[in-house]
């Protein structure tokens, strides 16, 4: 008798538990969902060719975005050009020459330093190195080269991930074919692991293109009458465009604000998108 | 033809190993750049100043204390947010989520994850703020709730991901030695499977508070940029101002080298050793964890 009824609780105990864990999880995912349609909804209605293609009139009430989608362009691809080298290079390091002594651990912990620094840090440090020490101004240069830095860690670890799934015997046939290690690399390894690390790279730069802290002192602007003409110009860029407009121009219209931020949204997350298709895709394929 | 093969191998080995070692370079021109630009601030402004209760910069009260407590309160809300939400949704997904709700609700979190924080911070403004002023009755909705129910959202994603990584390399002999002896699938969960991952859970936590701390645009466009000290509990439903969000809403206009400069950048090394302090005890201890989980199988 006194075992069925424990039993009986028992099994109570289950049932709530589990419906808790089911509302929780719901809890975390529909407000996404919920945001997600909500900015697509309000932000679709701004989208028009002029708001896209114009230039912003009335202190940025009306008119369009251009420049500001122009300048998020420019500094996802200067960022492109520092990181992608060096973060691919240093996870090709790390992943295929380091030795498993004291050096390589201090590297992995800076890494993981880097990863952890918190981005209006980042914005700090380019604005005394890059804007003021170097003396290349508030420009898309001094932007990129911040967010460059921010997102190598990103690059450099997936680039490692990637790397180290690729089989042994690739390596080993490789070399008693008579190939170096770099041949190995550079005609085996590495377009092998190719999926993972334009992944690893375009999830980075997706990080980049969202970013307002490390641009707020190195070269993002509040207003420019026209796009910028060279890498030592300051520019407007997305993510603070929205700041701006959603704190600090009175009587904005929502209905803008919602656009922006609609345009920032497909950039970032079709980014996301684009990353993982051909992670995807690369999974199907791959005979190893 | 062969030494010059041999040459642009060393030449790009080189390049190579100078690439790895970057890192090192760049933690270390980080942490000068915060100290030279920082550091002087002690010697200019007297300590009385920096420790004291009052940030007021334009009559040259620098106190940072109602910045770190603004931080802490944030965090904290944020933790009490996205403790039970993002370890939640790990068991959830770990342990009894059928395949096409993990395929579902793992795609959402990556995009939560994705989400810019300037997006984060304007849905705030628009959408998190009014519901507070009405549902809680407050005179605004800028508060520390509303930055820390929208930090916690940010730090759920780090949580769930790496929360649900222990719980999965659980070895099944656990789960399956706990349900061959009668247990039921939740006693399980709490009794075996979790208290295993523990360490994984507690990383997972921890880099949480680490993404909280440095979290600057939500923050600083949510939480009603008040640098005070708060006197009670009630500080939760009041604005707030956090390290972060000082930085960012005042390097803009200060001049270079002033006073007001070098103390953004002395609060620019507290978050810095901060971050560094999480991250490190993070990874050390879960290394610690691999190689005890090392030991026992073998």
């Amino acid at each position: 008798m006194e075992n069925t009824a424990h039993i009986r609780k028992v099994r109570r105990s289950q049932f709530w538990g589990f419906n808790l864990l089911r509302l929780i999880a719901a809890l975390t995912a529909l407000p996404v969902f919920g945001v997600i349609i909500y900015i697509l909804i309000k932000g679709g209605a701004a989208i028009s060719w002029e708001f896209l293609t114009a230039m912003p009139r009335d202190g940025m009430r009306a008119g369009g975005i251009l420049p500001a989608i122009i300048g998020t362009f420019y500094l996802t691809l200067g960022t492109a050009i520092f990181s992608v080298p060096l973060g691919v290079a240093a996870g090709i390091y790390i992943a295929e020459y380091a030795p498993d002594n004291r050096v390589t651990r201090l590297i992995r912990i800076a890494i993981i330093n880097l990863a952890g620094i918190p981005s209006v840090v980042y914005g700090l440090f380019g604005l005394g190195l890059f804007v003021l020490f170097l003396n290349f101004g508030t420009s898309i240069l001094a932007s990129s080269l911040t967010l460059a830095i921010m997102t190598l860690p990103v690059i450099i670890s997936t680039t490692e991930e990637a790397l180290r799934q690729v089989p042994n015997s690739f390596r080993v046939v490789s070399t008693s074919l008579g190939g170096t290690r770099w041949q190995t690399i550079w005609r085996i390894t590495l377009p092998q692991a190719m999926p993972g690390v334009i992944t690893g790279v375009i999830l980075g730069l997706e990080r980049a293109a969202g970013e307002t802290a490390p641009i707020l002192f190195t070269g993002a602007a509040f207003f420019l009458p026209r796009l910028p003409q060279s890498p030592l110009d300051a520019t407007m860029a997305l993510p603070y465009h929205i700041f701006v407009i959603s704190t600090s121009v009175p009587g904005m219209p929502v209905q803008i604000q919602y656009g922006t931020v609609l345009v920032l949204l497909v950039f970032v997350l079709g980014m996301n998108l684009i990353a993982t298709l051909i992670r995807n895709r690369a999974r199907a394929r791959r005979q190893w | 033809m062969k030494p010059k093969l041999a040459f642009s191998e060393r030449l790009i080995t080189l390049t190579i190993r100078v690439s790895g070692y970057s890192s090192i370079l760049f933690v270390t021109l980080i942490l000068f750049f915060l100290v030279r630009e920082g550091l002087p601030a002690l010697g200019d402004v007297p300590l009385s100043s920096l420790f004291g209760a009052r940030w007021y910069p334009i009559e040259s009260y620098y106190g940072i204390l109602p910045l770190i407590t603004g931080s802490i309160i944030v965090t904290i809300g944020a933790m009490l947010v996205a403790l039970p939400f993002g370890v939640g949704t790990a068991v959830f997904l770990s342990e009894i989520s059928p395949v096409w709700i993990k395929n579902i609700l793992k795609p959402v979190i990556e995009i939560l994850a994705g989400l810019p924080s300037v997006v984060l911070g304007f849905l705030g403004i628009q959408l998190a703020a009014p519901f507070f002023r009405t549902f809680l009755n407050l005179p605004t909705g800028l508060t520390a709730l509303t930055g820390a129910v929208l930090l916690g959202f940010i730090a759920i994603p780090t949580i769930v991901s790496i929360a649900e990584d222990a719980l999965n390399t659980v070895p099944p002999g656990y789960r399956q030695g706990a349900l061959a002896m009668g247990a039921t699938q939740w006693q399980t969960i709490w009794g075996v499977t979790v208290p295993a991952a523990r360490s994984g859970i507690l990383t997972a936590v921890m880099l949480g508070v680490g993404r909280a701390i440095g979290e600057t645009m939500a923050v600083m466009m949510v939480t009603g940029n008040a640098p005070v000290l708060p006197h009670g509990l009630d500080a939760l439903f009041l604005p707030v101002r956090t390290m972060t969000a000082t930085i960012a809403s005042e390097m803009g206009e200060v001049a270079a080298g002033s006073a007001h400069y070098e103390v953004l950048f002395l609060i620019g090394i507290v978050l810095f050793v901060l971050s560094l302090g999480v991250n490190i005890a993070a990874s050390s201890l879960s290394l610690r964890s691999k190689k005890r989980a090392e030991r026992l199988l073998s």
